[in-house]
């Protein structure tokens, strides 16, 4: 097949998921009792909001080769903006907190409009962060990020007139807004699978041409590509503030969808375990987020009751299999799951490519 | 690399400001201010230990192990299970003796593979190893929090008007001896001269006749023992849980960072220097008290990172096209 047939299959194959994604819900209406569908519907909302947040560190350590242990913290920070802004101070007085007068927080908005306001917020305070991480590169910015990651429960328990402290705050009750005849369940499962998909969007747009190159190419070597008139400062703060700004939208989603954020939510375990979901996912493809989003949410589960052997594991084994199969990918399969398709697509291809050239010869 | 005029005025500037925030308290004592660099210097030497272990694997092999803290907190329960079956002392050698198979085993089996990957490979490989270990700690001994036994009284003493408990001494003495043997093993002895050789340089090693993979191995399994060490003194102030030594571990960073990645005096003098600044920040300054210790600690990590990057005691990195 040639270069742009390729392109087409790929078309095809996202339009094809996007349908089944929209139908899904239908599908477990039609097939599972309504209990049943509701809870497996919110699975899946969960996976588009761990998806749209790893699509953000994707880009990051994938694509412009930093390593964070962060992100787990900028998904938190969006969820407590989220939070604030869709309370509003009058609703933060109801509950008692005291947000000091000067902070800009508003009377309260619809959830929804919260969502690009989290990534907008989020997504500063990363860039705010990329310009000392530019300094740092590899292993001191990972500890850099991990500070974050186990700094941000203690300040937002810190900080309790905004926050509320170790306590949280509950946000209200989520529903459909604007009128819309469907369910509340299946507003907030399109909600966060049109912000993932818009976040694919623009994660493709921005890996597949001039500035996925540059993020590439200070990957792949940092001083190559300075000497090729790549700015790296300019590049890598970017990839800190995008991958920060879809974490904010994800923290966002996953705020009205629990409808409570606490600091507990956003341990410093989360960060290591989603870095660790984007590596086996597969690091440098839009796909592979996805992968790791799937694996982050149902892996947990899988993992402390398998369906093959008939025994319970404690709940401790989800992080002993996340741990063994991150080491065993590292070392046999660098691409993650995403790498092994592209590998066995091209295995297949190769082969009708050899096949092709053959017949004219034979 | 800071002379020694230049470490001394470090020291001291720590204590002056120290002794300056003090006296914004309304009731100033020097005993109180005494007692808490004596503390500090007891958790400082708990770093230490650790942040020594990072470092020593640091200089070995340019990694960074950020496993290093659960490998101690796996260690620590090995050694819980021992004492419910032999005296303090004869479970704490032997479990030296398996944190230092442990050690080589695990450079052996699982970090060669990725030797010479690059570096986010590597990094990830050690988080990995981070997560399974926690998670294999959870798994055995279960994740509710246990009572560690110490060798040492809570019993307090009067050293020149600064009362510090036995505990606090113990702890400093056992890290510090700890620390000390292994200074003389690196100084003089022949084993001790190869491994500092093979940090210097694999290549010369290697064609010397050194066994530069076991030499590598023997690194990682001192590096062990050390955080065994820590992990033992730590969890009887601490208790034990599973993520004992997480916030150790990030301490320690921030300890090997401050002293210098790549020195191990420098990781000694860190841990120490970190261990008396956080004390007297969490006790003089209201506004960062008990809980905001570990973020100030981070926020020590930072500013050494983006001012200093290779901290009182490294060495500068110069960058190679």
């Amino acid at each position: 097949m040639s270069r742009h047939g390729w392109t087409a299959a790929k078309v095809l194959g996202v339009a094809a998921f996007a349908v089944f994604v929209a139908l899904l819900p239908r599908i477990f209406d039609a097939r599972l009792g309504p209990e049943s569908a509701e809870f497996r519907t919110g699975q899946f909302t969960l996976v588009a909001i761990w998806f749209a947040a790893l699509l953000g560190l994707n880009i990051l350590t994938g694509y412009s080769g930093q390593i964070s242990l962060g992100h787990g913290a900028f998904v938190g920070l969006g969820a407590y903006v989220a939070a604030i802004l869709s309370l509003g101070r009058p609703g933060l007085e109801l509950y008692m907190l005291d947000p000091p007068s000067w902070l800009p927080i508003g009377d309260g908005m619809r959830p929804v409009f919260t969502i690009p306001l989290a990534a907008l917020v989020t997504g500063l305070i990363g860039l705010l962060f990329g310009f000392p991480a530019l300094r740092l590169g590899g292993v001191s910015l990972a500890l850099a990020t991990l500070a974050v990651a186990v700094s941000f429960p203690i300040i937002m328990k810190r900080f309790e007139t905004v926050t509320g402290g170790g306590g949280g705050i509950n946000l209200n009750l989520p529903e459909t807004p604007f009128g819309w005849d469907i369910s509340t369940r299946h507003w907030l499962y399109y909600e966060a699978w049109v912000t993932a998909g818009v976040l694919l969007l623009i994660g493709w747009l921005l890996t597949r041409g001039r500035v996925g190159r540059a993020w590439r190419a200070l990957r792949d070597g940092e001083v190559a590509a300075i000497s090729s008139g790549v700015n790296p400062a300019l590049y890598k703060t970017l990839a800190f503030g995008v991958s920060s700004a879809f974490a904010g939208a994800a923290g966002a989603l996953l705020a009205i969808e629990v409808a409570y954020v606490n600091p507990d939510t956003f341990p410093v375990s989360l960060s290591i375990l989603l870095l660790a979901s984007a590596v086996i996912g597969g690091l440098g493809s839009l796909v592979g987020a996805l992968f790791g989003a799937l694996l982050y949410v149902f892996l947990p589960i899988y993992s402390e009751k398998p369906p093959i052997f008939s025994f319970d594991f404690a709940d401790q084994a989800p992080s002993v299999v996340f741990g063994v199969v991150l080491i065993v990918i590292m070392v046999l399969l660098p691409g993650g799951i995403a790498g092994l398709v592209k590998r066995l697509s091209a295995l297949v291809r190769g082969g009708w490519a050899a096949r092709r050239t053959s017949q004219p010869g034979a | 690399m800071l002379g020694v005029g230049g470490i001394v005025a470090a020291i001291l500037a720590v204590l002056l400001i120290g002794l300056l925030l003090a006296q914004t308290e309304d009731e100033f004592t020097w005993g109180a201010y005494g007692q808490q660099i004596a503390s500090g210097l007891s958790q400082g030497a708990i770093f230490a230990s650790l942040a020594l272990a990072l470092v020593l694997i640091y200089r070995a092999t340019d990694i960074l192990n950020f496993a290093q803290g659960e490998m101690a907190t796996f260690t620590t329960y090995i050694a819980w299970s021992l004492m419910n079956h032999m005296p303090y002392w004869p479970a704490f050698a032997l479990t030296l003796g398996i944190a230092f198979v442990f050690g080589a085993a695990v450079e052996r089996t699982i970090i060669r593979p990725v030797e010479h990957r690059p570096e986010i490979v590597v990094v990830i490989v050690t988080i990995g190893l981070l997560i399974a270990l926690n998670g294999l700690t959870g798994w055995l001994w279960g994740a509710e929090v246990k009572p560690f036994d110490s060798p040492f009284s809570l019993r307090a003493i009067d050293i020149g008007g600064v009362t510090v408990t036995v505990q606090d001494i113990g702890v400093f003495c056992v890290c510090l001896v700890t620390v000390a043997l292994l200074w003389a093993f690196f100084r003089f002895t022949t084993l001790g001269l190869t491994m500092r050789a093979v940090a210097n340089s694999q290549d010369a090693s290697r064609l010397l006749g050194v066994r530069v993979g076991w030499m590598l191995a023997l690194g990682w399994g001192l590096a062990a023992v050390l955080g065994a060490v820590a992990g033992m003194m730590a969890a009887p102030t601490l208790f034990l849980d599973p993520n004992l030594m997480l916030v150790v571990l990030i301490y320690s960073f921030a300890a090997a960072v401050l002293g210098g990645i790549d020195s191990p005096l420098g990781a000694v003098v860190g841990g120490l220097l970190l261990g008396v600044i956080i004390n007297l920040l969490g006790t003089y300054v209201d506004f960062i008290g008990g809980e905001l210790r570990l973020p100030s600690a981070l926020a020590v990590l930072l500013i050494v990172l983006l001012i200093r990057p290779q901290g009182l005691f490294g060495h500068r990195v110069v960058r190679r096209v």
